[in-house]
This record gives structure tokens, C-alpha cells and sequence, in this order.
């Protein structure tokens, strides 16, 4: 009787003390860090204006519709991300308090959407660490919708053959064109990067390799201290680590980045998951499936023979 | 399927009747929906918006459904695992509403995937499987729903057994000695498999942990899944077999079902004992000042008011045992609505309410789920004959 119970809250307690000891389970798929080449952007939400030439240029360059839903069909003017928009602007207003945000995927360092998915149709780039998306494998079930902690994978609800819908980091533009400029840091000419940084009159975002932009980041924050929020860039360890990078005079959770702290989105399910089934490769769904047939066997045979005397004694 | 089985029989009767007619009417608007979904997308018949992306197709058809499916799970752990051989009269029809719950579960998934014709990739792509949880999940549904119709098998082969064609005599002998040979094995993987995924489905809702209200979300939530599928799947039995006692006029099974109900009682005092205690170990009950703190006790207290019945002395009545099933199963699917509805917070710019076209879908695959029973119930020998067959006890 205890051996089935022994057994299945062994099996599921592998992976909850796994989370609750805090122990990694062994993979590298979930302490990762950004590869070598990791490409990305930084937004200085102080340099924005809010002039949203940004969503233009990406509406542009990826092809995709208006929404103009809230204006009667008069000029293509989003409310949010959706389906039709993989790039917003979006204003944040408290008080005296005011700031423009730039909202799109931040390419994690360890995505939730990635782990979320089953067949790898989100998948990140080994090269550039951009998280790309490939509708062949995918079944449009949504969970990388429900795993990502920036609301970002968008989903065409209003067609009968939808597709995800992300920022990609215009990767159909960008070749292997980059140049050295001044100061070492690399610039990428027209039509090599992303539409958004490339249109921006302020260089409110830029375009690069993520450890060039967090040097960045770092220099404006040592160049004007007390501007920045806390003084700190968000993305470089939030939520595992964002490829997208932050900088801001209002609190980040005003505008849309939540306070991940410093553990990657997918680890506490990815402890859970792994403790159980690959930590030891599925030796906990093995082991029950021998114990349980063993009891079975066991009780089957006592079954017959104690039928056997149960009939001689009546 | 084994050495009892002689004793199932068909109920027999009229099909067609009255109440049978409604629930396939009921079914057949949720076709038509359907239909217009595959037509014209999902946003043509549901309110899932890019903030909630799952709504009750997933929260109740198939989250609930696959635990209704596991009325099976349940009472074969009791009957083959820890030896009450006097529930087996329970097993065949159990297995058969596992069967219903987990095949329909698989038809409203199939409704819900956006790109639903690459699903056949997942079982194929080997090389391209991912560690997500929702993987192990779908794997196991699929396996499980085989495993189920396997076990079903017999029912069938004993149908045609009985009938007046040779060829098919011989096949239903040869088809009920695989099954009798293969049996330890089969039945051990309808027991892994359900283990495997209801867990799964509990750590699934791990990933989205930063958007998750804190009171739903624990590193314990696979355990939780998997001692509420138990719950829901006891509850499932004592409905169903007063249900059919009722409906096929059969002996009622009230003194098995109340010995049955003594168990399902004490497994729900330990659910809401280890869910106040993860919840006060945790430190969150300071959440239960908030309309999520209602949702949470009543997770809690309804269980509890179920145990109350249930391992009290009226349980030895048919008509308490039925309340005592009835808060036991609104108490457990209520955390599986939470978990993967209620508990999820996308942020202030959204909310969500099903869309009456899309409840009419959930409806429809509820309607079929009886309306299959009661046929297949009338059709096979799935239930005890109306000659009590032994007195275990």
C-alpha cells in the first residue's frame, strides 16, 4: 500500500526540494549567459521624444498593416502591441513624473517563450542570441504568450491560420556588414540593423553587441549620476539577463519592466521539470513504471491464490 | 479487463430518448461553432485577446477535463495498486468516462491550437523536443488516450463475442488474450502516465510565475495537481455510478461508494491541510485579505465541507454521498480554474470573460461526453449486470 505513494511523492519531491534547496539541476539550458555575440539594443528613455518614427520604420521594414481601429481606418495608430505591431511607444504620465517607453521583445538571455515551447519554433539564435521565430513547428498553442514575463509574443487571433508575431530584431536585414568606428565601438552601416535604431533622430535606441551597449549604459550613468533610476541598467541581470537594454529616470515598473529580480523566468520550472525527468534521465518515470507493474504482478497473483482458498472455504 | 469481466453487461434500451436528443442538440451547436472557428480563427468565437491567452478551452475543457478522465487514474491505484479488489465493479465504467474525459480533452485542444495541422509533428520531431513541461504533457495525453482504449478493448471484444459472426468470435478471443497477457504492463502504464502529466500540467503554470498571483504559485504545484486530479477522479466515480444507478435502474453500489467516500475524505483533509501549510510556511496568507483570498479559501473550505460528509456517517447514504461528491469535485476544479485563469494577471490593460460562442464549444464537448457514455453504457458491457454479481463483504 505505501509503496505506490512512497514512490509518486519521491518522484515529484526530487524536483520541489530541488527548487526549495536552490539546487540547478544540471543543464546548461537554464544558467545561461548571453553568447559571445550577443546583439541587442539600448533605450535611453530620456533621449526619447516620443515622435514613434520607430514604429514606422518597423511597421516598414517588416511588412506589416496598419491598425488603425482607434481612429476609423484614418492613420495607423496601435494602442499596444498586437498582432499588426511588433514595436510601440507608449507614454507613462504620474503626476509630475513623465516618460516615453519603447516596448518590444527584449530577446532574454534565458526566454520563458523559448523553454515554453515544445518543438523549439521559438529558438534563440547561437550566434546572436536574437530569439527567432519559425511557424513550421509550430502548433499555436500560446503557452510562449502565457511564459513571457514582457507580454510580448503576439498571436493572430483574427485569422484562420495565425502565426506568433515578435520582434525579431529585423534579422531578414542584418548580414555580417558591422564596422569598427571610433572609440571601439561598432557601428553597423544602413539597412544592417534594426529599422527602429536606425531611424531614431536621438539615438534614443542604438543598436549593437550587447557587451559594447552595457559598457554604454554604464559610461552615461558614471557621466551623469542621479539621472538615471537607481543608477542602474535594467536588463542586465533582471529576470536572467535581457539582450534589450534600460535606462530610465522613472521606475522601471512604471513602464512596463517588471521587477523580475535576478533568477532567469523559466529556472523554477525548468528545476522542477529537469529535477524529475532528466537530472538522472527519466529514471523517476522508469523506476515508477517498475514499481507499480512489480505491485501489480504482486497483488494479481496473491489475488488468484487467495481466491483459490476463499472458494475451498466456502 | 480480467477475470471478472463476465459479469459486465449491456443496459440495453431505447437510445433515442428524449434526454439524449438535447444533449446531442447541445453537442451539435458546439460543431457549428467549431466550425466557424476553424473558418474564420479563433477571434471570430472567443474573447482570448494577446492578455489572456487561454481561456476556458484550456482552464475547464481540457485542464478539468483530463482530471474528470481521471475517475480511472483513481480507482485503479485502489483496485490493482493497493488491493481493494471489492471496487472493481467501478473500474470498467471509470475507465470508460477516462476514456470520454481525456478523448475529448484531445478534441478541444485541437480546437484551441492556432495551427492545429502541425500537431502531428509533435510526436514525429523527435530530434527537435524541447524540455517544456507542456512537451510531457502532450506526449502523455496522447500515450494515455491509447492506453485507454486499450483497456477499453475488452468491452468491445466482449460485444462481439457474443455476436453471430466466427470471424469476428475469433478475433474478440484473440483480442481479449493479448489484452489478458499484456495486462500488469498496460495497466502500469495507465497509471505512470497519468502521474506523469497531471503533474506536468501542475508545473506548466510554474513558467508563467512572475504574471501568477503568489497564493497559486508553489514549487509544490505538480504534487497539488496530481492529489486534485485524485480528488476530482473520486468525485467523478461516486456521480457517475449513482448517476447510472439511477438512470439504468440498477442496484445502487451506495455501500461500496461510502467506503470509497471514506477515502476520498481523508485525501481531502490532507490537500487543504498542506495547502493552508505551504501557504502559511511560504509566508502568503497575507494574500488572503483580497477577493484572491476568497478564491483561495474556497479551495480550502470546500474540500473540507465535503470531508465533513464524507467521512461522517451519512455518507452510507446515497444522497450525501452525491453533496459530499459534488463540493469535493467544485472544490478541486476550482483550483485547476484558478491555477490557469484566475491566478494569471497579464496586467490592468486586460480582462477576460468567455464569449457565448466560445462557452456554447465548452458546452457542446460537455454535452458529447454524457451523450457517448450513454450510448456507449446502453451498446457494451461496461456496467455490472442488474444481478448483483457478489456481496464482497
Amino acid at each position: 500500500m505505501a509503496i505506490d505513494r512512497r514512490a509518486l511523492i519521491k518522484s515529484l519531491a526530487v524536483g520541489g526540494t530541488a527548487v526549495a534547496a536552490g539546487v540547478a539541476p544540471a543543464s546548461a539550458a537554464v544558467r545561461k549567459t548571453a553568447p559571445p555575440g550577443a546583439m541587442g539594443m539600448l533605450y535611453d528613455a530620456t533621449l526619447c521624444i516620443g515622435c514613434k518614427t520607430c514604429v514606422v520604420a518597423c511597421k516598414q521594414a517588416n511588412d506589416m498593416p496598419a491598425e488603425s481601429a482607434a481612429n476609423g481606418g484614418l492613420w495607423d495608430a496601435p494602442t499596444d502591441l498586437d498582432s499588426k505591431t511588433k514595436n510601440i511607444i507608449k507614454l507613462y504620465h504620474e503626476g509630475e513624473q513623465e516618460s516615453f517607453v519603447k516596448q518590444q521583445c527584449m530577446h532574454c538571455v534565458d526566454p520563458g517563450c523559448v523553454s515554453a515551447c515544445m518543438l523549439h519554433s521559438l529558438h534563440k539564435d547561437e550566434v546572436t542570441g536574437v530569439v527567432m521565430y519559425d511557424p513550421t513547428y509550430c502548433v499555436g498553442c500560446r503557452y510562449c504568450m502565457m511564459a513571457c514575463p514582457f507580454n510580448i509574443p503576439k498571436f493572430e487571433f483574427e485569422k484562420a491560420a495565425p502565426k506568433i508575431v515578435k520582434c525579431e530584431l529585423c534579422r531578414q536585414r542584418i548580414k555580417d556588414a558591422a564596422v569598427m568606428g571610433p572609440g571601439g565601438f561598432t557601428r553597423y552601416p544602413k539597412g544592417q540593423g534594426p529599422a527602429c535604431c536606425e531611424v531614431c533622430p536621438r539615438e534614443a535606441v542604438i543598436y549593437g553587441r550587447r557587451d559594447e551597449l552595457l559598457a554604454e549604459a554604464k559610461r552615461r550613468i558614471a557621466a551623469w549620476p542621479g539621472k538615471y533610476y537607481k543608477d542602474r541598467v535594467y536588463g542586465e541581470f533582471d529576470g536572467g539577463g535581457t539582450q534589450v537594454l534600460y535606462l530610465a529616470h522613472v521606475p522601471f515598473d512604471r513602464i512596463g519592466l517588471p521587477d523580475l529580480g535576478t533568477q532567469p523566468v523559466p529556472e523554477t520550472a525548468y528545476a522542477v521539470q529537469e529535477g524529475i525527468y532528466y537530472k538522472i534521465p527519466f529514471l523517476a518515470p522508469v523506476g515508477l513504471f517498475a514499481v507499480l507493474g512489480a505491485v501489480i504482478y504482486r497483488n494479481r497473483r496473491a489475488d488468484s491464490v487467495g481466491a483459490a482458498e476463499k472458494e475451498g472455504k466456502r | 479487463m480480467s477475470s471478472h469481466a463476465q459479469v459486465h453487461v449491456a443496459m440495453g434500451g431505447r437510445l433515442m430518448t428524449r434526454p439524449f436528443m438535447v444533449l446531442l442538440a447541445i453537442a451539435g451547436v458546439g460543431a457549428v461553432t467549431a466550425a466557424v472557428r476553424f473558418l474564420y480563427g479563433i477571434g471570430a468565437v472567443s474573447n482570448l485577446s494577446n492578455g489572456y491567452p487561454w481561456g476556458v478551452w484550456i482552464a475547464i475543457d481540457v485542464v478539468v477535463g483530463t482530471a474528470i478522465g481521471c475517475g480511472g487514474y483513481a480507482v485503479g491505484i485502489l483496485v490493482y495498486i493497493l488491493n481493494k479488489g471489492q471496487y472493481h465493479p467501478l473500474v470498467r465504467p471509470a475507465v470508460l468516462t477516462s476514456l470520454l474525459g481525456y478523448g475529448l480533452a484531445v478534441i478541444a485542444v485541437i480546437i484551441d491550437l492556432g495551427r492545429f495541422w502541425s500537431l502531428w509533428k509533435v510526436p514525429v520531431y523527435v530530434w527537435r523536443w524541447s524540455h517544456s513541461p507542456q512537451l510531457e504533457v502532450a506526449l502523455c495525453v496522447a500515450a494515455y488516450t491509447l492506453v485507454l482504449m486499450i483497456e477499453l478493448s475488452p468491452a468491445l471484444f466482449e460485444k462481439l463475442r457474443a455476436g453471430t459472426s466466427t470471424g469476428l468470435r475469433r478475433l474478440a478471443e484473440r483480442g481479449l488474450t493479448l489484452v489478458e497477457k499484456n495486462f500488469v504492463w498496460i495497466l502500469a502504464l495507465g497509471l505512470l502516465l497519468p502521474t506523469m502529466h497531471q503533474s506536468s500540467l501542475g508545473t506548466m503554470m510554474l513558467l508563467p510565475g512572475p504574471r501568477m498571483h503568489p497564493l497559486w504559485l508553489t514549487p509544490w504545484l505538480p504534487l497539488l495537481f496530481v492529489v486534485n486530479c485524485i480528488l476530482i477522479g473520486f468525485a467523478v466515480v461516486v456521480l457517475e455510478a449513482t448517476f447510472s444507478a439511477a438512470a439504468f435502474g440498477r442496484p445502487r453500489e451506495t455501500v461500496m461508494l461510502a467506503s470509497l467516500s471514506r477515502i476520498a475524505g481523508w485525501i481531502a483533509v490532507g490537500w487543504s491541510v498542506f495547502r493552508v501549510g505551504e501557504a502559511a510556511l511560504a509566508g502568503k496568507l497575507g494574500y488572503l485579505n483580497s477577493g484572491y483570498g476568497l478564491a483561495f479559501m474556497a479551495e480550502v473550505l470546500l474540500p473540507l465541507a465535503a470531508a465533513a460528509i464524507l467521512l461522517s456517517e451519512r455518507r452510507r447514504q446515497a444522497m450525501w454521498q452525491v453533496r459530499g461528491a459534488i463540493l469535493l469535485f467544485v472544490g478541486a476544479a476550482l483550483h485547476r480554474v484558478d491555477t490557469y485563469l484566475v491566478a494569471f494577471r497579464p496586467g490592468q490593460a486586460f480582462s477576460y470573460f468567455p464569449a457565448v460562442p466560445e462557452l456554447l464549444i465548452t458546452f457542446g464537448i460537455i454535452a458529447a461526453e454524457v451523450a457517448i457514455y450513454i450510448a456507449v453504457v446502453k451498446t457494451f458491457p461496461i456496467l455490472e449486470g442488474p444481478v448483483p454479481a457478489k456481496k464482497t463483504f
